[in-house]
């Protein structure tokens, strides 16, 4: 049995209704764990004092922006090439979530950015590319909604996933690619001498995993509500021609 | 190819519109802004690169749903399809077709315009060369959106929502390079950025436009 008999729509919705709660109640302990590990037993950062706390909510919910779109991009790649309905479905249920996220990461940032750079906004390219990130979704979504045939719909989305997967990509690494800006570099990376300290890191960590963990809760259900809707309309235009 | 290029030319000065509109397009957004933020030189010389660009730009976008709607309309981007000339090359074909018309007069008239903002005058050159390298771009990219949204009826504002997303790029480097010209600095690395873009938007996206295409005659 290949894996790819778990993308069969009927043996999706039965694998992952077990899954599902499992998913959602471990998002939120390690969300509970993260976010009250990290705001009230962490001390106060040297410098930033209290705000630093903030980077519990804005660190994951920036890399999940980012990730969300990749996670599309691959299920787009497995729809164009292996034709598979609950992939293109799980890309469309993904990006609403992404772009939840994207704001987020937006609106943290900039209560983050007031009290550390003095404002809420700036033209820094990490900030742009990721503003420019969130307008690419919205036309995702808008371009989903607009076209009437499905199948016509998931190609033509992906196609746009894969050409808007450049500025997922471009958000990713403008850390790296400019130095000018006001955004800090990465400091989480794995293989690197210079990391935010120890005492911070484990409950972001934790938080990250919550954050994964609630993206995969929220795509599975959303892809499972997208069956269900299709299932209806299924339905519908069988009663409808008998 | 070739043929097709001259098609959509001819098409394009025979109907009118097109060619002049977005001219005439450019004239007036570039007008409106002394009245919105006031007249004085200084000023209107220091943001001149960036409305000459954002301009430009916003002209390019008003053409782009022409570029297939009519051929899907009458049926002759089906009979395109059906033809020996690759799918590929009619989609980059159509962009010229669409620069031409659009970017290369936008192009010619940016310097004119730039006088009534009072742009400085060591920038003229570079809002040349710079609208020169940077139009291209946005006609390939918009001919991707186009194609994107041809099936639909009321594709407009997808369109737009689509496309200036892909637009920032190219507008930053180009405005950089303008101001970068105007202040005396050195702009090259900015105009090299920009030819980059150009450069990787028509290699990569007739492809991307194609596939799209086939889709929507499907």
């Amino acid at each position: 049995m290949s894996m790819w008999e778990y993308a069969n729509p009927k043996r999706f919705m039965g694998w992952t209704r077990p899954v599902l709660p499992w998913t959602f109640g471990l998002a939120g302990v390690c969300l509970a764990i993260g976010l009250v590990w990290g705001f009230f037993f962490t001390p106060d950062d040297f410098r930033q004092g209290s705000t630093v706390k903030i980077i519990y909510l804005h660190v994951p919910s920036a890399l999940m922006a980012i990730n969300a779109w990749i996670m599309m991009l691959v299920a787009s790649l497995i729809w164009l090439v292996r034709r598979h309905h609950v992939s293109a479905l799980a890309a469309r249920a993904a990006a609403p979530v992404g772009v939840v996220f994207t704001l987020i990461a937006l609106f943290t940032g900039g209560i983050w950015g007031q009290p550390m750079w003095g404002t809420y906004w700036a033209w820094d390219p990490r900030l742009t590319s990721f503003l420019i990130l969130f307008l690419f979704y919205l036309g995702y979504i808008a371009l989903w909604e607009a076209i009437e045939d499905p199948d016509t719909a998931a190609d033509l989305t992906s196609v746009l996933c894969m050409v808007g997967s450049v500025f997922a990509i471009l958000s990713r690494y403008a850390v790296l690619f400019w130095n000018q800006g006001l955004h800090q570099g990465a400091s989480l990376s794995l293989d690197k001498e210079e990391n935010i300290s120890d005492v911070f890191w484990f409950p972001l960590l934790v938080c990250i995993a919550g954050f994964v963990l609630l993206f995969i809760a929220l795509v599975l259900m959303r892809t499972r509500t997208e069956i269900r809707a299709r299932r209806i309309r299924a339905l519908e235009a069988r009663a409808r021609r008998a | 190819m070739i043929a097709l290029l001259l098609r959509d030319l001819r098409l394009a000065v025979r109907a009118g519109g097109g060619f002049g509109l977005g001219l005439a397009f450019f004239l007036i957004v570039v007008v409106l802004v002394p009245f919105g933020v006031g007249p004085e030189t200084e000023l209107l010389s220091r943001i001149a690169p960036g409305i000459l660009w954002v301009a430009s730009l916003l002209a390019a976008l008003l053409s782009l749903d022409r570029i297939f709607a009519l051929d899907y309309e009458d049926g002759s981007l089906a009979l395109l399809a059906t033809s020996p000339l690759p799918m590929e090359g009619a989609a980059m074909m159509k962009a010229l077709a669409h620069w031409i018309t659009t970017g290369l007069p936008l192009t010619m008239a940016a310097p004119a315009l730039g006088f009534l903002l009072s742009l400085a005058p060591e920038a003229y050159a570079y809002l040349l060369i710079s609208l020169l390298i940077g139009t291209p771009a946005l006609s390939m990219i918009g001919t991707f959106g186009a194609a994107l949204t041809v099936g639909l009826r009321r594709g407009g504002l997808l369109l737009s929502l689509l496309v200036l997303p892909l637009y920032v790029p190219t507008l930053i480097f180009g405005a950089e390079a303008v101001r970068r010209g105007a202040d005396g600095l050195d702009p090259s690395g900015a105009l090299i950025l920009m030819a980059g873009i150009t450069a990787g938007s028509f290699a990569l996206l007739p492809f991307a436009t194609a596939a799209v295409l086939r889709i929507n005659l499907r």
